[in-house]
């Protein structure tokens, strides 16, 4: 079983070095002419395929046969707490996991036509499968060390895949500013990992969460909130979220991999895997929830003005984590878990329809667009189904999960209702096993117990709640009205620009046609486990608000067609397309500082260090020039010398004496 | 195993005309020598028993001076068995280079007996066991440095040359009080013995006096904030296997001399010192971390980088922890692998560009020279600690040091501490990133000059195995960790 988890990790990463070596060489080898003689092609896809298959595997026998499973490959003597070298396979990790491996062969065979004719495919497709090698070691990580390991080698994936098309400064600039941001998050997180790790006395996930109980409320508090650091660089929560709307830049079946199944779930999966320290720290549900209320709504706003089909879909990725990170707040873990699968699936068919139709277009700007309805069939059904989606249209999968969401959060919000619920929650899913396809509802059962209702998080406080509950509400709305403004100006209307209208290649198209077909249905899995079943008061309180957002946006595009509907934000358009200048705050608060400063120490070390260092050397010599002056080689000074040292000895034993 | 590249060094003393006429021949001679060298090394490794790497062994011990003690006395254990084969490894590296990439100024013949001088006194360094062996070996090292940076270095190696030479002596003249003053104290000259007491028989304020003494000595070779200064201009005027030998294994010896003598013979002075040195080393990581990000020359920036790894090497040491100095200890040899190969690749640019000064580089090395450009790339990234690399584990371990240090030392001055060397790490990987995006990235310069010269074979000789060392390492921390845990255990006198 652990060998099954580790052949999935390493049949990737194997990958990544054989493509970053041998890649061009084999190209050559195989010739040219035909998907199946494209030597770099071959290297990445065929392992992402098999690492499918035994990620299936994984998922079926946890599904058959629940409970945590863990095996160490070696224990590393650190001189303090050892590092266990392991692998933890539960449901938790075995659906992550399979979603992932989904998301990264969509993602290979896609790139394989995307990136045609690309010089450095073969390092891009490496770069690919070392991602997703480095996210399957973050899921399947027994240990946090181990886990940071995958989690940093994310980062630099990132940076690479980002600036890979470096000839473009602005391009190598977003790669730069990902790279940092996160690992600003990501110093934080190490931390966290440190002292979690040294007061538990084990590094081991397993073991860091039986002793939570044992540790101080004020040391979980701390390390709950240094975690939450990095989580916030790498799942771009705000203040961290920058570089998210920057990383478009790369090439786009890049971003699907890093919205969908990589990077920015990590930081959720992280939050649920290591549950029990959020939960048990006081505050540190409240500050989650808060920050993800922010990005919520900011993002949702944000990505209502954008001019760029991309930027809108990074937009509302950060709006949707915030989904998932509120409901980690309210203590729905499995509800954030099932929006994160669906999240993966509709977010990955978006970014590759949204390829296809930068690849027809040749342009990422909306206003480009237009009248695309017609000439791209399967385009535009795919991403039909990806806005209604990620807009929650019943019955497509966004609507299921985010339902249960709202629903959760309903009871934090009025906490004298969800008293019998609660209970329920907390002990049914116990006998309530198989139906569910996709586990989720194991989850509940591995961690057991009543530490897992709703009112596992006592000290959220009341305003909180809240506030989630409101900012989820005003997020379905304008999820809706975001979502509906892409949909029309894309593909609707006339078309805005000199280009053929047809569909790329098939690869391209088939490929996002098949990544709808989950992101369509499978919010159904969800029906099996009772707490993620829709509810009449929550489903009926979303559809009404997504039908006041999305009628909204119509009824202003519907007056004129030509026009952008964000025109009626009137001044505040600019300040949501600028991302409510964060960028702009933050390179006058943090970048330029930084960067006096470090000319500031340059100057110094010039001027202060090492001026003093020669000058005590210029000094020495000058000593050394002083005493050269007696010793002239004046044997009448000498002598002179002599006699006045005598004369001074002597009248000193005269006066002394 | 330092007889051979002691008897190779005096074949160079034999007039040109008997013997290797050509200067191929001769570094043909001093690759050879090197290799053998590293193949004793090696079989030493072999011949370890790694069930007992606490143990002295390997052990040679003969009476020098019986009038004063004095012994010749060497041997090896688990804390400087790596930086034993490291240093082999690196000289090795280096002739292989020079093989087919002489630097300017000729005189090839006396280079190579430089160099291999050189390794004898590191390795001597490293494996002596008697104070003044030690010492003898220490100073020994400095000459030829001295010279191969005077005759063979750049624009301003005078200078550079000079203040390396005095800086170091003046350090080692307080490092040699230091010993003096512990040895005389405590009757024997011996470390293993001395090793052995912790520090029994020397009063506490001889103890404190002289890890002063010594610790400024090392803090020096290290180097350590604000004695650093030499440093930089060292490695910038110095050739391509100077800076390498320099930065791999020369300021090795600082942080391997204050673990091996400065903290066993002086146990309640380190304690004393210990905060200060903590303090001194996170401004060592932050200050060089600040320069760098200010610098315009690569071979400076990789220079003002080592003040900043070495700075987390110290607050290892300065945690007085095992976990803390197995950091020091693996931060050694991560820091040796990645900058002697990032000091080969300044020296791979400067031979194509003859220059290392990034503006005038331009932009867009990954298209120029991809191979180039992607090992430095690697190189980088290396370097600023990702994990899965060797940089990562040295710096985390001594933050997890710092975050619980000795019982005795003050607890929140070092979580501060910690927290500090993370904003470091942080701006490691940001200068980093600056140089990447710099001199890779971007378009080429107009006009674009002649396509720079492939990659010999015999770069890719010097780079290779660094790079896979790197990856083992970082891969596989358990290959050094398990060497080192034990003798650093026996050194706080622990099972």
């Amino acid at each position: 079983m652990i060998w099954l988890a580790s052949l999935t990790i390493l049949l990737p990463f194997l990958a990544a070095f054989a493509g970053m070596l041998g890649g061009p060489s084999l190209g050559r080898l195989l010739g040219s002419g035909g998907p199946l003689r494209n030597g770099p092609a071959l290297i990445a896809c065929a392992p992402a395929a098999v690492s499918l298959v035994l990620s299936a595997i994984v998922a079926f026998v946890v599904w058959q046969d629940p409970g945590a499973r863990t095996g160490a490959l070696t224990v590393i003597d650190t001189g303090s707490v050892p590092i266990r070298v392991g692998l933890q396979v539960d449901g938790l990790s075995a659906v992550v996991a399979l979603m992932v491996c989904c998301v990264a062969l969509a993602v290979q065979v896609y790139s394989v036509a995307y990136m045609d004719g690309d010089r450095r495919y073969s390092s891009y497709a490496a770069f690919v499968s070392l991602f997703t090698a480095a996210m399957l070691l973050v899921v399947f990580a027994g240990d946090l060390l181990v886990l940071y390991v995958g989690w940093e080698v994310m980062g630099i994936c990132s940076y690479f895949l980002i600036g890979h098309h470096w000839e473009e400064r602005a391009n190598s600039r977003a790669a730069v500013k990902a790279f940092l941001v996160t690992r600003l998050g990501d110093v934080g997180f190490l931390i966290g990992i440190i002292v979690l790790g040294l007061s538990a006395r084990t590094f081991e996930i397993h073991g860091v969460l039986t002793r939570v109980w044992t540790m101080p409320g004020s040391t979980l508090t701390i390390v709950a909130l240094l975690l939450l650091a990095g989580v916030a660089g790498k799942s771009a929560q705000f203040p961290l979220h920058t570089w998210l709307p920057d990383a478009m830049a790369g090439p786009t079946p890049i971003s699907a991999l890093i919205h969908a199944a990589t990077m920015v779930a990590a930081g959720i999966y992280v939050v649920a895997r290591l549950y029990g320290v959020f939960a048990a720290a006081p505050g540190a549900p409240a500050v989650l929830g808060v920050i993800a209320v922010i990005s919520m709504v900011g993002a949702a706003l944000a990505a209502l003005a954008q001019d760029d089909l991309k930027r809108v879909l990074a937009y509302s990725t950060i709006s949707q984590l915030a989904v998932m990170g509120v409901a980690l707040a309210v203590g729905a873990k499995s509800a954030a878990i099932f929006h994160l699968l669906t999240h993966g699936a509709f977010k990955a068919l978006l970014f590759l329809a949204a390829g296809c139709v930068i690849a027809t277009t040749g342009s990422t700007l909306l206003a480009k667009h237009g009248g695309l309805r017609r000439g791209m069939p399967i385009t535009f059904w795919s991403m039909t189904v990806g806005f209604a989606a990620l807009a929650g249209v019943p019955p497509f999968s966004g609507w299921f999960s985010k339902d249960s969401v709202i629903e959760a959060a309903q009871h934090a919000a009025f906490p004298t209702h969800p008293t019998a619920e609660a209970s329920w929650f907390a002990y049914a899913p116990l006998d309530n096993g198989p139906a569910a396809d996709t586990g989720v509802d194991r989850l509940v059962r591995l961690h057991g117990g009543p530490v897992w209702t709703y009112s596992s998080t006592p000290d959220l406080p009341h305003w909180t709640a809240w506030l989630i509950y409101l900012g989820l509400l005003l997020t379905v709305a304008l999820t809706a009205a975001y979502a509906m403004r892409a949909w029309l100006m894309v593909f609707f209307g006339e078309q805005r620009g000199t280009y053929e209208v047809r569909e790329p290649s098939k690869i391209m198209t088939w490929t996002a046609a098949a990544v709808a077909v989950p992101a369509a249905i499978l919010g159904f899995f969800g029906l099996g486990a009772g707490e993620l079943r829709p509810h009449l008061g929550p489903a009926l309180i979303g559809v009404g608000l997504l039908i006041v957002g999305a009628g909204a946006v119509f009824l202003l595009w519907n007056r004129d067609p030509a026009a952008d509907p964000a025109k009626a934000l009137g001044a505040l358009r600019r300040v949501f397309a600028r991302g409510f200048y964060v960028d702009e705050l933050y390179a006058m608060a943090i970048v330029r500082p930084v960067q006096a400063l470090a000319r500031g120490v340059v100057w110094f070390d010039r001027r202060g260090v090492d001026a003093a260092v020669v000058g005590s050397g210029r000094g020495a010599r000058r000593l050394g020039g002083l005493l050269r002056i007696p010793q002239n080689g004046n044997a009448q000074a000498y002598l002179t010398g002599l006699l006045a040292g005598v004369a001074v000895i002597t009248a000193l034993v005269v006066i002394f004496r | 195993m330092m007889a051979i590249p002691l008897f190779g060094a005096l074949a160079m003393l034999v007039p040109a005309d008997r013997f290797l006429r050509t200067g191929f021949a001769v570094r043909a001679f001093g690759t050879g020598v090197s290799a053998a060298t590293l193949l004793v090394a090696v079989s030493a490794l072999t011949a370890f028993d790694f069930g007992d790497t606490s143990r002295t062994q390997l052990q040679a011990n003969w009476a020098w001076a019986p009038a004063i003690g004095l012994r010749f006395h060497l041997g090896a254990d688990g804390i400087s068995l790596p930086l034993v084969v490291l240093t082999a490894l690196l000289t090795f590296l280096c002739f292989l280079y020079t093989l087919r990439h002489p630097p300017e100024g000729g005189m090839i013949r006396l280079l190579t007996a430089l160099l291999l001088v050189l390794e004898v006194g590191l390795i001597g360094t490293f494996t002596a066991l008697d104070l003044v062996l030690f010492f003898v070996f220490f100073e020994t090292v400095l000459i030829p440095m001295y010279v191969v940076i005077m005759l063979w270095g750049g624009a301003g190696r005078r200078a550079a040359a000079t203040k390396f030479i005095l800086y170091t002596l003046l350090g080692s003249g307080l490092l040699l009080a230091g010993m003096l003053l512990v040895a005389v104290n405590a009757g024997t000259l011996d470390m293993v013995q001395l090793a052995a007491r912790h520090g029994a028989g020397v009063s506490r304020g001889v103890q404190i006096t002289a890890f002063a003494l010594m610790g400024i000595g090392f803090a020096v070779k290290a180097p350590m904030w604000p004695l650093h200064t030499w440093l930089p201009d060292a490695h910038t005027e110095a050739p391509t296997v100077g800076s390498v030998l320099l930065a791999g294994v020369l300021l090795k010896m600082g942080t391997y001399g204050l673990v091996r003598v400065a903290l066993p013979l002086a146990p309640d002075g380190a304690q004393v010192w210990a905060p200060w040195l903590g303090l001194l080393a996170v401004i060592g990581i932050v200050y060089g971390a600040l320069a760098c990000l200010a610098q315009r020359d690569l071979k400076r920036m990789i220079a003002y980088s080592s003040v900043g790894h070495m700075g987390f090497v110290l607050l290892g040491i300065a945690s007085l922890t095992p976990v803390g100095v197995n950091a020091a200890l693996f931060g050694n040899i991560a820091h040796g692998l990645i900058t002697g190969l990032l000091f080969f690749l300044a020296g791979a640019v400067k031979d194509r560009w003859g220059s290392t000064d990034m503006d005038a580089l331009g932009g867009g090395m990954l298209g120029r020279a991809p191979r180039l450009a992607s090992v430095l790339t690697f190189a980088s990234v290396a370097s600023l600690g990702l994990p899965g690399l060797a940089g990562f584990w040295g710096e985390m371990l001594a933050m997890v040091g710092a975050y619980r240090p000795h019982a005795d030392l003050p607890r929140t001055a070092f979580v501060v501490f910690m927290a500090v060397a993370g904003i470091g790490a942080l701006l490691t990987a940001g200068y980093f990133l600056r140089m990447l995006a710099k001199i890779t990235h971007g378009p080429a310069p107009e006009p674009a000059g002649p396509a720079p010269a492939a990659v010999t074979a015999q770069e890719y000789a010097a780079w290779v195995p660094l790079i896979a060392l790197t990856l083992l390492v970082g891969l596989w921390p358990k290959t050094l960790l398990d060497v080192t845990a034990a003798p650093v255990r026996a050194l706080f006198g622990g099972g």
